[in-house]
């Protein structure tokens, strides 16, 4: 193998920046994704359980359509495609005015994508609320609303933090898929040093070491909640 | 054939067996009987090994079972075990669960294993299953097989460990008719169980375990007649008395 | 723009089919690699001997940090460099979904053999069969057995996965039909068509799966 080494081209003042403001806008894309992913995937997820079935209808085909198509798709049809579908001044103004495009586009298109893989999630921690239960608070003549509000909902919350743990790290990773539209988040950047210095092992490596680190932070939190959230004597894990 | 001296075993600070000692000579049949919970189940799978110990030694056919020097392996091959919950393997028929080891460890060819899977299965008494997957019969049945499948490796001495307790009420004697058979030729034999019926029948010695310890070891009929610790009492009578 | 114009679809349907063909080869070649290597982490991982099993841990947890496409470009970098030589965009993207696969495979590997009761393992270990035996006779074939749907599942999600080989230019499917939407300026009727064959071969795929798990489950 033939290959010059130089670390130092990582902390030269130009390639830092660069990796800083990556990092910047993978972290904003995750975080504001994740934040659509839970609103649309809990009112999504919670409607596939309810006694309505038209309800339950659209909850499912937005689950269906959302999940079988690949992300990297559904980033070109929310970039490309949407503008030119809506009505011309929607249309004319996406493309003209409205600020940070690809950051926009980014979001929305992780956000509703995740939020497919969110309400299968809620979905299932509801469906693994005991049948007993639910009797229970039907017979002590709670509404289907105050059934979810105290008795379900706050059961299969605390169920399902270690699989969301898993898709909130999936949104950070997920969120690589914007330079597609040309959003320079860390994994374009390092890139784009690899590209700029020809040093693509350390530029690589530390586009990495970074990715690691936030599933590092990630994880850590997210147990930490875990703990907080525990029912004793509940299974709330595989073990 | 087997001799258990001293051995102790924990998991972590809890001690499941203290000190046990006792021994079953070639052609002997003995009861290992006590409460649930008594460590009697990880008692039996100490001897082949399963389970291993931290004190003391387990000799099997002269051989220690304890020693790293062993080849534990081949030891195992030559001692029969039957499960509480059958074991049979769920993906493969019971001609296949009865040829595997036969094939894979002792080397017969493929028409040995298969007529000497035949043999013992018309034994115990489930030829016309012979070609069905361990789902489709009854607990009885299955357990029968698992027999079967010990049997076929010519073992030296068998282990059975609780053989009747998953099983339905009316299908326990029919497994039992087996192992009494057994019993009768002459086989070694080291049965955890709570059917008292079976010690009385073909049983020499009884052991009875409480709290991990061995606290009587005697001839089924000193045990029976005149039990000396108020623990084996106790438990003769609560599982006698229906 | 005006009317929509889907004859540019069906001029260049050779030319995508050839785009979809590598998509399906790649994904069936990863998952094949996937499964075996994920199979050896998940033995690695369970073997009780720690430098083995905390080597696999790492490089499992490795793995499931980083993005897809990152891999992609680690392999495209690191392939030719190790090699002295390009093998070709294919060969690189197929080590890359082998080896980042392997890592998701070896999660579900586990737990199908966690899934095994003990007492299989003491039943074979009984009759003198040893560790290999055990594992390629009693506990495999049933751990494959418990975990096909959730294996056909992240089949899906793996040929869903190829579809980043956009990012190198490699002519699958959504490259293919990439080209196509430029060259003819007809955007919007390729990527929605690209959609459309995508959901139409996973929703297929996980309806499959829906039924695998009622037959499971009877």
């Amino acid at each position: 193998m033939n290959y010059n080494w130089n670390w130092a081209v990582l902390l030269e003042e130009e390639y830092l920046q660069w990796l800083i403001s990556g990092l910047g806008w993978t972290v904003s894309v995750a975080l504001c994704g994740w934040v659509i992913a839970m609103t649309v995937g809990c009112l999504v997820g919670v409607g596939r359980t309810v006694p309505n079935r038209w309800i339950r209808l659209v909850c499912t085909c937005y689950v269906e359509l959302f999940r079988n198509i690949p992300l990297l798709v559904q980033m070109f049809i929310w970039y490309f495609a949407i503008p030119e579908l809506v009505p011309d001044d929607i249309g004319r103004w996406m493309k003209r005015d409205m600020p940070n495009p690809e950051f926009v586009t980014a979001v929305v298109a992780l956000g509703l994508y995740t939020a497919s893989r969110v309400a299968e999630q809620v979905r299932a921690g509801i469906e693994t609320v005991p049948v007993g239960l639910k009797s229970a608070a039907t017979a002590h003549g709670l509404s289907t609303y105050q059934s979810y509000r105290y008795i379900q909902l706050p059961i299969s919350f605390r169920l399902i933090v270690p699989p969301m743990t898993s898709e909130f790290l999936t949104v950070f990773k997920n969120s690589s898929l914007a330079l597609t539209i040309g959003l320079l988040e860390l994994t374009a950047q390092s890139q784009q040093i690899a590209e700029y210095t020809f040093q693509g092992f350390e530029a690589f490596t530390a586009a990495t070491i970074i990715y690691v680190f936030i599933a590092l932070i990630v994880t850590a939190l997210m147990h930490l909640l875990e703990r907080h959230t525990a029912i004793p004597g509940f299974v709330g894990k595989d073990s | 054939m087997i001799a258990l001296q001293n051995i102790s075993k924990w998991y972590g600070d809890f001690q499941v067996l203290k000190d046990c000692s006792a021994t079953v000579d070639k052609g002997q049949v003995v009861v290992v009987c006590g409460p649930s919970g008594s460590g009697k189940s990880t008692l039996i799978k100490c001897v082949n090994g399963l389970e291993a110990v931290q004190q003391g030694q387990i000799q099997v056919d002269g051989q220690e079972v304890t020693s790293k020097k062993t080849n534990l392996t081949a030891l195992r091959s030559r001692i029969g075990m039957v499960f509480q919950h059958f074991e049979l393997y769920p993906h493969m028929t019971v001609l296949e669960n009865l040829c595997l080891a036969q094939e894979k460890v002792l080397k017969r060819s493929r028409d040995e294993a298969v007529s000497k899977a035949e043999m013992l299965i018309k034994r115990v008494g489930i030829s016309e299953h012979i070609n069905k997957h361990p789902s489709q019969l009854s607990g009885g049945q299955q357990q029968r097989v698992a027999i079967a499948r010990s049997l076929a490796m010519d073992p030296i001495a068998m282990l059975f460990d609780e053989p009747t307790s998953a099983l339905d009420p009316e299908m326990i004697n029919e497994v039992l008719d087996v192992m009494v058979e057994l019993a009768k030729e002459g086989m070694t034999m080291m049965v955890v169980t709570h059917e008292m019926g079976f010690a009385k029948k073909v049983a020499d010695r009884v052991v009875f375990m409480d709290e991990g310890a061995i606290v009587e070891n005697r001839p089924t009929d000193d045990f029976f007649g005149n039990p000396e610790s108020d623990r084996a009492r106790d438990f003769l009578s609560k599982i006698l008395n229906h | 723009m005006g009317e929509f114009d889907f004859s540019v679809i069906t001029n260049s349907l050779p030319f995508l089919g050839q785009g979809l063909m590598l998509s399906l080869w790649l994904t069936l070649l990863s998952i094949i690699g996937g499964i075996v290597l994920g199979t050896l982490l998940a033995l690695a991982r369970l073997s009780g001997f720690a430098p083995l099993s905390l080597t696999a841990a790492a490089y499992v947890n490795l793995i499931r940090s980083v993005p897809l496409i990152l891999v992609i470009f680690w392999f495209y970098f690191l392939v030719p460099l190790a090699l002295g030589r390009p093998i070709g965009s294919f060969y690189s993207a197929l080590i890359a979904f082998v080896l980042f696969e392997a890592a998701y495979y070896s999660e579900i590997m586990r737990a199908g053999i966690q899934s095994v009761r003990k007492g299989q393992v003491h039943a074979g270990q009984s009759t003198g069969l040893n560790y290999w035996q055990i594992q390629r006779y009693v506990v495999l074939p049933q751990a494959f057995r418990n975990m096909i749907p959730i294996l056909v599942t992240q089949g899906i999600i793996l040929f869903q996965d190829t579809s980043l080989v956009f990012v190198v230019s490699l002519r699958d499917f959504m490259t293919a039909s990439s080209i196509v939407a430029r060259t003819e300026g007809r955007l919007v009727e390729m990527y929605l068509f690209a959609a459309l064959v995508y959901f139409v071969i996973c929703f297929s795929g996980s309806l499959y799966v829906r039924r695998l798990n009622k037959r499971m489950a009877t």
